[in-house]
């Protein structure tokens, strides 16, 4: 992730807050948000090599894997639940999605948006889209549930989530208009419907 | 580098008083001491042991090859706790059977060896006795305290009984209490112990003897629910014993079976035999009661009826967690519940789960990625303590 990327995703979390970031990768963007925006909070990451990473950081890290659920975090217990390419390599992405709403406040979740002009161009040429943000052939790819931005809008309607701010990333700027074709990256802010 | 190690001994004159309500009087404690404690005490960290182990943490002693500490692999210099970074001390509990104050010494009030009559310890009396050490050292906090297994239970404890006095537990392996199967089988253990007629009720060493038989079937016990199916099948498998002559002069090739039931079949066979005997010409029948009694005791949350969360609201600690993925004994679901109740208080916590197919004997082993994360650990504290 860049620091620019991650600088418009910290701007999105209110200062103090106590964060839980599902699938952390490094910790980075947890460092960054501990340091500029006095948050507190925990990772969690499946690879042990992404632990270490964070613990090196001082990052507090939890190693669960999430398609085992979020059973070890109480409802509403967390201020703002990150969910920053993450969602995209989960089995169960639509539970994860409602846990989410269930352990947090709020939720923040990013993730490769198919419906990016290039996928689109490459689908009509008939071949899977291999690019900077989707670096893998089709046989090879983490990224098992591929959705668009629409599609986002549409599960968090059916899960009666409450959208805060939607836009898109491209190049570390925001998309504002017509963030379907023109982002790479989908960015949703939401609530739970009892939050 | 190569560390040497010399045990100590404190002697406490005060009667330490028991959760059971009896005390310890006249007790000493045997302790080692690693690198150098800095100008301002903040660079201390305890490490607690857990059944078989003792003070004798690492390094070797003097002239004596193969003597390294049961956690040499873990501390030391340059090691992950490093040593010349921190001051670390291992202590023997009270009840053990390796220069602490034991059941085979003699009891001040009664001038008799203690033997069955040394009062039940548990894991809270034993660090009411390592914070009495820390204060005779002039430790008035440590940067952390850290154990694996039983020896978790205490770096557990420290963060209840004393909040303040820790900054960092180090809990590796362990549980917050031990599960009905946990207990029973301890309760083979002893019972083999009890059992042996060589035991004499504990006072066996006025008859001048020691119940080896049970001791070695304690032992034996054990050590399965210290391993994992997996590691018994790599290590051993099915294989049979090498060839062998018997006392007719009938030999028996290797691979073939013997038709005994009696004689040693199978390499594993042959394997817990030594760990048993091994175990039985130094260990004492009267600690391993009591220290599987320990174990079967701790519970923090019965208290609490049996809300962990609740009981660990005392603790001010920063916490990292352990647990190997084929632990059987410890499994990594007890690690997942301390991790529960920690986040349930808001504290700062670590948890990694360590995909070794070693068992409960992990925590012992180099697995790089477990020492790492330790190594990184123990990095970030040296750098709050400027140690």
């Amino acid at each position: 992730m860049s620091d620019a990327i991650i600088r418009q995703l910290a701007e999105r979390v209110p200062m103090g807050s106590r964060v839980l970031d599902l699938g952390c990768g490094d910790g980075a963007l947890l460092a960054y948000l501990q340091q500029h925006r006095a948050c507190t909070g925990y990772g969690v990451e499946l690879s042990d090599a992404n632990v270490l990473a964070c613990v090196k950081r001082g990052v507090p890290v939890l190693q669960l894997n999430l398609d085992q659920g979020l059973s070890l975090f109480a409802d509403q217990s967390f201020d703002v639940v990150l969910q920053i390419d993450t969602l995209q390599h989960l089995r169960n992405a639509e539970t994860m999605l409602q846990e989410t709403a269930r352990v947090g406040r709020m939720g923040i979740v990013a993730f490769p948006n198919f419906a990016h002009w290039p996928n689109r161009l490459s689908i009509l040429k008939g071949r899977m889209p291999v690019t900077r943000r989707l670096p893998y052939q089709w046989y090879d790819t983490p990224n098992i549930r591929v959705g668009t931005f629409d599609d986002f809008e549409v599960l968090a309607h059916k899960n009666g989530l409450q959208v805060l701010e939607a836009f898109g990333l491209q190049d570390a700027h925001e998309v504002r208009w017509m963030p379907n074709w023109r982002a790479g990256t989908a960015v949703f802010k939401f609530k739970g419907a009892g939050a | 580098m190569s560390l040497i190690a010399t045990p100590r001994f404190m002697h406490f004159p005060d009667a330490l008083p028991l959760q059971s309500g009896a005390s310890v009087r006249d007790y000493t404690l045997a302790y080692e001491t690693y690198g150098e404690l800095n100008a301002d005490r903040s660079n201390a960290v305890l490490i607690c042991h857990a059944l078989n182990a003792s003070h004798h943490v690492a390094g070797t002693y003097e002239g004596q090859d193969k003597s390294e500490g049961w956690w040499d692999n873990m501390i030391g210099p340059g090691k992950p706790v490093d040593t010349q970074r921190f001051f670390v001390i291992g202590v023997n509990n009270l009840g053990s059977c390796f220069g602490s104050t034991g059941p085979m010494h003699v009891n001040p009030d009664t001038g008799r060896v203690y033997g069955a009559d040394f009062p039940v310890v548990t894991v809270e009396d034993w660090v009411h006795a390592q914070a009495r050490l820390l204060d005779a050292l002039g430790i008035e906090q440590l940067a952390a305290v850290m154990g694996g297994s039983l020896g978790g239970m205490q770096a557990l404890s420290w963060t209840l009984q004393y909040p303040a006095r820790v900054r960092h537990a180090v809990v590796v392996a362990s549980a917050p209490n031990l599960t009905a199967e946990n207990i029973a089988f301890n309760e083979v253990a002893r019972r083999a112990i009890v059992t042996d007629p060589d035991f004499h009720g504990g006072h066996f060493y006025q008859h001048d003897v020691i119940p080896k038989r049970g001791l070695r079937i304690a032992r034996m016990v054990g050590h399965i629910t210290y391993l994992s199916d997996d590691v018994m099948s790599e290590k051993f498998g099915r294989d049979l014993r090498s060839a062998v002559v018997d006392a007719q002069g009938q030999t028996t090739d290797a691979g073939e079976y013997r038709y005994s039931t009696q004689e040693v079949e199978f390499q594993i066979e042959s394997y817990l035999r030594y760990q048993g005997d091994k175990f039985s010409e130094y260990f004492d029948a009267n600690t391993y009661l009591l220290i599987t009694r320990a174990l079967d005791y701790f519970d923090p949350a019965r208290h609490h009826h049996g809300d962990l969360s609740a009981a660990l609201a005392k603790t001010q600690a920063k916490f990292l967690l352990v647990s190997f993925s084929t632990d059987w004994r410890f499994s990594p679901a007890r690690s997942r519940e301390m991790v529960k109740a920690l986040l349930d208080n808001h504290r700062e916590v670590s948890y990694a789960e360590i995909d070794a197919p070693h068992g409960h004997d992990a925590f012992l082993l180099d697995d790089p990625r477990y020492l790492e994360l330790v190594r990184s650990y123990f990095g970030r504290i040296a750098q709050e303590s400027h140690a």
